[in-house]
């Protein structure tokens, strides 16, 4: 008993902890001056658009004024007006949240998913692997968007909820897929081998042993494809299937730009959209290449 | 290799037929069927006439039956007919067909005449400014959406300079088989095909810049480069011999993205393809030509897998092993 006890206790003093994935995450991103300057400035960007929308009423903004279309830039319009008269900054604000939140919202939904489906194809292997492979190489197949489109021109009593559900059936696959890659990879390895010998149930090998071995892996998809998820939003939004009107995104405004008029002459509606998708989707982007090194301990710079 | 072929193919026979059934359902789901367009031209019917044609159409049928006649139909090219054109949908798309291809080639042409220069530049002279530079370009391209960067370009190159055309495919005026007539569609191109490569260029160029700087410090390169064997063939001759292939296979995998890409590009340059026929009919609810469409997509697209994964399991041999 003596000897279990020191044992490890001997060994243990003399070799340092490990950092966790996150320290060492954090310890990249402070390195990486642009990723650092781009989670400054996304940071900024939430801050004001979430901060405003407090002080905005979507009902408001989406209010059709006759008197004041497509008005340009002034103190009462910071940013002019749309064909209905609208005030653009209020939509942009109002669109900005409503993008990054229905974004975020898939991002989560497709992770959880994902993740769950990845762990148990990985960790059981066999048929159950075998069916959820099948499945999901089908999903992979599919032309995406065009199905998104249709699904969205027929479902009854369309709205936000119904395009989260919508985009996410399709986008969990690629997750995944990776999670049960890298699953598998791990399930061969000594100390689950060594888990399973003490007796310990599976459930615990996934939640508690595994799992924590995926973290930054899991992290680093998650950020990538927050910012795509953010693009297909309002790709989808601006080609007339992605949000209904009601709810304002940034797809909206650009989906304006349509109307070669509006385009030419009035960049004021579309322009600075166009632009805050822009700088968001690179912000997120640089933040996830710089974790993407973290993530492997080869790339890091830090 | 033969073995996987065969195994590969008989993968795609389930894939085809649940792509069929979720299609047909799809169909079925639509508002509207083959009787909307014959009520469209002729509103009055009675509901006795309106009984006969449903059971000469077919539409009292068991389901089952109704894919079934669904799947030989379209097996004998018939797709059904637009209600909106007034005509059948195979004419129809024939006549758009040619658009999208000849964008989808440009821009696959264009991405590789763009990216396979900056990739060997960029893996070539790892940590320089052009390197720096090309990797600057990758990591904005791989952020920037398709729809954003097209409508940039076409505010841009379109109306403030005046350099393209705005909109369609080719110039009213010029007369079909003369000179001006293809240097017109050329023109009408240019702007949809360079938008959309120069987004579609960043798969390659990393993937080629990651290669190179893998490959170049294997040790048969080091022996090729202690024989004496001058840089530029140890390039040309062994290192991009073995980084090319894979990019050629990778042509099917684009599809996907081509078609994505069309849908985009086409309504924003208002080029008439299938991409733009597509929104077009499923904002007049033309059902028939929307189902059409969406499964030659889905057929383009399985047809490209399978082609790539063949060819690049024959590239590769580690592949095959699944």
């Amino acid at each position: 008993m003596k000897l279990e006890a020191n044992g490890p206790t001997a060994v243990g003093t003399n070799v340092e902890k490990s950092p966790s994935p996150l320290s060492i995450m954090w310890r990249e991103l402070v390195h990486d001056r642009l990723a650092l300057g781009s989670l400054i400035v996304l940071t900024i960007i939430l801050l004001i658009v979430y901060g405003a929308s407090l002080f905005l009423d979507q009902e408001e903004i989406v209010k059709v004024d006759f008197l004041a279309i497509h008005s340009p830039p002034s103190a009462e319009h910071w940013l002019g007006t749309d064909y209905g008269g609208r005030d653009v900054f209020g939509q942009l604000i109002i669109g900005a949240r409503n993008s990054f939140t229905i974004g975020l919202a898939i991002t989560l939904i497709t992770g959880v998913i994902g993740l769950i489906v990845g762990l148990v194809a990985g960790y059981f292997g066999g048929w159950v692997d075998n069916i959820i492979m099948r499945i999901i190489d089908f999903i992979l197949v599919l032309p995406f968007l065009m199905l998104v489109i249709v699904f969205v021109a027929i479902v009854p009593k369309y709205n936000v909820l119904t395009f989260i559900l919508i985009m996410s059936a399709f986008l969990w696959t690629g997750k995944a897929r990776l999670i049960r890659a890298k699953t598998l990879a791990e399930r061969e390895l000594d100390y689950v081998s060594a888990s399973k010998t003490l007796g310990t149930p599976d459930w615990k090998i996934i939640l508690f042993q595994i799992l924590p071995n995926l973290s930054s892996i899991i992290i680093v998809n998650l950020t990538l494809n927050l910012a795509g998820n953010i693009g297909i939003e309002s790709g989808l939004t601006y080609l007339g299937f992605g949000l209904p009107e009601s709810t304002p995104s940034l797809g909206t405004l650009v989906s304006y730009a349509t109307n070669p008029d509006v385009l030419q002459n009035k960049w004021w509606v579309w322009l600075p959209a166009s632009l805050l998708i822009l700088v968001m989707m690179l912000c997120i982007n640089f933040i996830g290449q710089a974790l993407k090194r973290a993530a492997d301990a080869r790339q890091r710079l830090s | 290799m033969l073995k996987f072929i065969l195994r590969r193919i008989l993968i795609m026979i389930p894939q085809l037929f649940l792509l069929s059934v979720l299609i047909f359902l799809l169909a079925k789901a639509m508002p509207g069927d083959a009787l909307t367009g014959q009520l469209a031209a002729n509103p009055k019917m009675d509901p006795q006439t309106l009984e006969e044609m449903k059971e000469k159409l077919g539409l009292n049928d068991p389901v089952h039956i109704q894919y079934i006649r669904w799947v030989k139909n379209m097996l004998h090219g018939d797709l059904g007919l637009s209600y909106t054109h007034q005509q059948p949908v195979t004419d129809l798309l024939a006549g758009r067909v040619g658009n999208t291809v000849l964008l989808s080639a440009a821009i696959l042409i264009l991405t590789y005449l763009i990216a396979i220069p900056l990739g060997i530049v960029s893996g070539r002279w790892t940590d320089t400014w052009a390197d720096k530079l090309i990797v600057g370009y990758s990591y904005i391209g791989y952020a920037t959406p398709l729809f954003i960067f097209a409508l940039i370009m076409l505010f841009i190159f379109g109306f403030h300079l005046g350099w393209f055309p705005t909109g369609g495919s080719v110039d009213i005026q010029v007369e079909e088989g003369t000179l001006a007539y293809y240097l017109s569609k050329l023109n009408h191109l240019m702007l949809p095909a360079l938008s959309g490569a120069l987004i579609n260029t960043v798969v390659t160029i990393q993937y080629l810049r990651s290669e190179i700087i893998d490959t170049k410090v294997k040790d048969f390169v080091k022996t090729a480069r202690a024989k004496g064997v001058p840089e530029r063939h140890i390039y040309w001759r062994h290192i991009l011999r073995n980084s090319f292939l894979p990019i050629a296979a990778f042509l099917g995998y684009e599809i996907t993205g081509l078609i994505g890409g069309s849908v985009f590009l086409e309504s924003i340059y208002s080029y008439p393809g299938l991409g733009q026929l597509f929104l077009q009919s499923i904002m007049q609810r033309d059902y028939s030509v929307v189902t059409a469409l969406v499964m030659i997509s889905g057929v383009a697209t399985l047809v490209g897998t399978l082609l790539s994964d063949i060819i690049l399991s024959a590239v590769d041999p580690r592949i095959r092993i699944e």
